[in-house]
């Protein structure tokens, strides 16, 4: 093999959801201290890839990405006959919870981004316990609607090229072109309502306002950053959330957007080393999947 | 936020009339919108432009109102917003036309087929000064 070969390597786990068999892709590399990767509504685990293939971050993570049913390489399950996919909080919950537990993982760390950042703060109101820490990118408790989702999923309007053309503006300017070009073209390869059916919980189901009050960071940590240009989950969003949150940690990404670790993962970089190596430090003092 | 001053909103409604010759200096985005024909109300609020659109290109920006000219859907937003969406690079929270709707800086009215079908096209049309807008200090 003459070629470069990335480390990344993808295969499929099986794994029951709402008592249904579903047959989920995943994306790994490393070793260590499991780091479970959300990707945003509409797209899928490729925008997780420069984190996978960080050289530094596998030396202690067993860094793992995987595609939500409908999503990527993750088909709809066998049994859908093709009614309205609508994600909600408990599906979203029990998916990810059951993907680690397939995987066999112990208390993983969990960084979602956007939805996966939403339902990271789910995750610490009621299952905090079963993870080492959380990561919440581009995460609040709820956000103000700033479009008609029903223009997501129509057939007088070219579904991929909506959905990208309206996720485009979440991008920071200063993100370089081909990492913007590669963000998006995610959302245009989606899946016909997809986008649409994540956003369900975002913007009705999974609405937190009221509960996060309940998070206990010292059962589990809880990270929270957030981009400038996002002006979906603005940096005010992230901030009212954590200021109900006792000892969450907050941190406003300059120039980034909405997809930090898609749109330019040079830039994220700078911010999520820090967090992944308070983590690393934490599980040190506990000696938890560390080389030490 | 604070108004423009008269020379400075000027600039803006002079920018946004030149739209159409930086589209003809941009054919990739001509071709996007080949599929595009409309009528529509662009601009600045208070000095919008009735655009007749033809296969991509702005082949009439007339300053309205135009004597009972028709229109599909307006997007207007204040001028310093305009001034805002056109700096390099835009501060965050105006470097979007969804952004400055949100913020209530931008209307958004009328028939938003024409729109939403040819979202980035808009996008990009009306973000073209964004590399030749300057104001003069006055």
């Amino acid at each position: 093999m003459s070629g470069h070969v990335e480390p990344i390597i993808g295969r499929y786990v099986h794994v029951d959801i709402g008592g249904e068999a579903h047959r989920i892709y995943f994306e790994e590399n490393g070793a260590g201290i499991p780091l479970v990767c959300l990707h945003t509504a509409g797209s899928d685990g490729r925008q997780w890839r420069h984190l996978l293939t960080d050289a530094e971050f596998a030396e202690n993570f067993r860094i793992i990405a995987f595609d939500m049913p409908w999503h990527g390489k993750s088909n709809p399950p066998a049994g859908w006959s093709g009614e309205e996919y609508r994600l909600t909080t408990a599906r979203y919950t029990e998916t990810v919870r059951a993907f680690c537990k397939a995987l066999t993982l112990d208390r993983p760390v969990v960084m979602g981004c956007s939805i996966g950042g939403r339902i990271v703060l789910n995750l610490a109101i009621d299952h905090a316990a079963e993870f080492r820490a959380l990561i919440g990118l581009e995460a609040a408790d709820f956000q103000t609607p700033w479009y008609d989702t029903t223009w997501l999923n129509r057939p007088d309007v070219h579904g991929g090229e909506v959905c990208a053309a309206l996720v485009s503006g979440l991008i920071a300017p200063q993100s370089p072109q081909a990492a913007r070009t590669e963000t998006l073209w995610a959302y245009k390869q989606g899946g016909p309502g997809v986008f649409k059916g994540d956003l369900y919980f975002y913007r009705v189901d999974g609405d937190l306002r009221g509960r996060v009050e309940t998070i206990d960071t010292k059962v589990c940590p809880l990270f929270l950053l957030t981009g400038e240009y996002d002006f979906s989950c603005t940096p005010e969003d992230t901030a009212r959330t954590a200021a109900a949150i006792g000892g969450v940690s907050v941190t406003i990404m300059k120039e980034l957007g909405h997809f930090p670790m898609s749109e330019n993962p040079g830039q994220f970089r700078r911010y999520i080393s820090p967090v992944l190596g308070e983590i690393i430090k934490q599980s040190l003092q506990t000696k938890q999947g560390v080389k030490v | 936020m604070i108004p423009l001053s008269d020379s400075a909103a000027d600039a803006v409604t002079t920018a946004f009339a030149n739209i159409p010759v930086l589209l003809e200096q941009t054919p990739a985005l001509i071709a996007r919108g080949r599929f595009l024909d409309c009528e529509c109300l662009l601009g600045p609020a208070g000095h919008p432009f009735h655009a007749a659109i033809r296969a991509g290109r702005i082949v009439e920006l007339a300053p309205a109102p135009v004597l009972m000219r028709s229109w599909r859907f307006s997007y207007r937003a204040q001028p310093a917003a305009w001034a805002e969406y056109w700096r390099t690079p835009p501060r965050p929270g105006w470097h979007d036309l969804l952004a400055l709707t949100k913020r209530g800086e931008a209307a958004l009215e009328g028939d938003l087929h024409p729109f939403m079908a040819n979202l980035q096209y808009f996008k990009d049309v009306l973000a073209l000064p964004r590399n030749h807008f300057v104001i003069a200090p006055s």
